[in-house]
């Protein structure tokens, strides 16, 4: 597999800098050589390479090169995972950019999935969200068996809190509990950071405040920071609220048919077998597991096939989406 | 490559050599040609501009000068939006590629190198030109004249925009998706935005690394074009 993404780069780079050699030359002298052996060939890539959005917690926590590494092995083909907040990935897809799209927010996935953008939508995967801060804990939230009791907690005792800011799927979460709590987070305690999980934990850590983070982004980096676990998720017996699913969808080709649609469900296809689902389920940190696989089961969930609110045409069985009665 | 050989030096770093030395490498690949392309244009730009006298020139430089300082994130969108598949030049299906990366910074580079060669080129005296001409030069031998006579500021323009390019996060972060393969191989990660990256991560030392590597990079090649420009001088 090297070896042939070897070549690719170098055709690419040999194509490109054959034609330049005049105006490259000049600086590049042996810089760019290595690239030049082969070339002009102007090898057609297209349609042979995976482009994914994804969140920034699949990208940071490792798993994603664990399991594209899998799925290259198995079907040669190469991805090119471009990690987004939830927001940014399902607008890059709008934008027709990418084959499959990897989030973790259901609402924002239902949307897209309604406007028509993306179809065949699984769940794939889960872990939570924990409440993090500093060790000393001023706010008083440790052992705080309620998320949104926490988070009232932080937003009375106006403690630094980083959130997200960004529109990501941690983002949204967030933004849930704040409703839920009937709290509108803002004053100088409230750091939207605008960055992906990483940065906001890297601040929270800095200026000793509370956040919210997935599990797998703090386990990853816990090494680096000084926050700890104040508020546990679902994993570890936190509430439902935290909870924290990802779904793959591929791209609509009848609405974006420049896209790689079967190699986008070949993808689909392998994350959710049994072989991609026992990578995600094997996948550990620090001895850590971070994520669930959830895309097996013997009766299957017909919901995550559609938005969580769809109702067939004309059916005025509530419960249809359900299909409980099989 | 250079950095193949020195990285074994720090036996202990965190990271494999295949991940930093295919960052290296996309980032010359993507600057060295940018700039490239930058002064094929730029430089016949900073010429006309120069030499010719016409209504608007004092409107066309003020416009070059004002390039010199334009944010990068912003021709970032610009080019995303025009290379996504919706985009105008969306057919070329060029977004999230290396040559995407290319079209951001050729953008970046070019008001630079022109600016700064077109102060370069009008600071040659006319007698030279003059002469140049009246020794019977065609319009491209005087064009050389200038262009040999000017070499030392056109250096330093083409150094700028090359220093403009290689290190510029904002645009080629956007356009080029800052993607690696699984294995580590860099596709359209180059320094900076593995340097952003890894700062994300909380993976400060080899974010530094790669600063310095950077760093490096723009020194050397900093001394490479003044040789060019000096060595030649000196000879005279």
């Amino acid at each position: 597999m090297t070896i042939q993404r070897r070549e690719f780069l170098a055709v690419v780079g040999g194509t490109t800098a054959a034609g330049l050699a005049g105006c490259t030359g000049m600086f590049s002298d042996g810089e760019e050589g290595s690239d030049n052996g082969e070339g002009g060939s102007g090898a057609e890539i297209d349609g042979e390479e995976l482009v994914l959005t994804t969140t920034t917690s699949t990208h940071d926590t490792g798993l994603l090169d664990e399991v594209n590494a899998a799925f290259e092995d198995r079907f040669g083909t190469p991805v090119q995972a471009i990690s987004q907040g939830t927001g940014a990935a399902l607008e890059t897809a709008r934008s027709g950019d990418a084959d499959v799209i990897m989030v973790h927010a259901r609402g924002q996935e239902d949307e897209f999935l309604e406007e028509g953008h993306g179809i065949n939508r699984r769940d794939l995967m889960f872990n939570d969200y924990i409440i993090v801060g500093p060790e000393d804990d001023p706010a008083g939230i440790e052992g705080e068996e309620d998320a949104v009791a926490a988070f009232e907690g932080i937003a009375e005792s106006e403690e630094i809190f980083a959130s997200r800011g960004d529109d990501s799927g941690t983002h949204t979460a967030e933004l849930e509990i704040w409703e839920e709590s009937g709290t509108e987070p803002g004053g100088e305690w409230y750091l939207e950071t605008g960055q992906g999980m990483g940065d906001t934990l890297n601040q929270a850590s800095q200026q000793g405040g509370y956040t919210l983070a997935d599990r797998g982004t703090f386990i990853s980096q816990q090494d680096e920071i000084e926050l700890v676990i104040l508020v546990q998720g679902p994993v570890e017996g936190g509430p439902e609220i935290l909870a924290n699913p990802y779904g793959i969808i591929a791209a609509n080709p009848a609405v974006h048919e420049n896209r790689n649609y079967d190699l986008g469900m070949a993808y689909i296809g392998f994350l959710t077998s049994q072989e991609g689902q026992e990578v995600i389920e094997n996948y550990e940190l620090d001895g850590e597991q971070l994520f669930f696989a959830e895309a097996l089961s013997e009766d299957p969930n017909f919901g995550q096939y559609v938005p969580a609110d769809w109702q067939p045409e004309g059916g005025e069985d509530p419960d249809g989406v359900e299909t409980d009665d099989e | 490559m250079a950095a193949e050989t020195l990285i074994p030096l720090f036996v202990e770093l965190p990271f494999e050599t295949n991940y930093i030395t295919s960052i290296v490498r996309v980032s010359l690949y993507v600057s060295l040609i940018a700039v490239g392309l930058s002064t094929l244009f730029s430089l016949p730009v900073a010429m006309a501009v120069g030499f010719k006298q016409f209504p608007g020139k004092s409107l066309v430089t003020a416009i070059i000068n004002t390039g010199m300082g334009f944010p990068s994130v912003v021709v970032g969108l610009v080019v995303l939006f025009g290379l996504s598949s919706g985009g105008p030049l969306g057919f070329l299906d060029l977004v999230f590629t290396p040559e995407a990366m290319i079209m951001s910074q050729f953008v970046l580079a070019t008001p630079v190198i022109t600016g700064v060669s077109l102060a370069a080129v009008t600071s040659v005296e006319q007698n030279v030109r003059d002469a140049a001409y009246v020794m019977g030069g065609t319009r491209l031998d005087v064009a050389l004249v200038v262009i040999k006579e000017a070499r030392f500021g056109i250096a330093t323009a083409i150094l700028a925009g090359f220093g403009r390019a290689i290190s510029e996060v904002g645009s080629v972060l956007i356009v080029g998706g800052n993607i690696a393969y699984a294995d580590g191989t860099s596709y359209t990660r180059n320094l900076t935005t593995a340097i952003q990256l890894e700062a994300r991560q909380g993976r400060f030392e080899t974010a530094m690394f790669l600063g310095a590597i950077l760093v490096g990079i723009v020194l050397l090649v900093n001394a490479l074009v003044t040789r060019m420009g000096g060595g030649g001088r000196a000879k005279r």
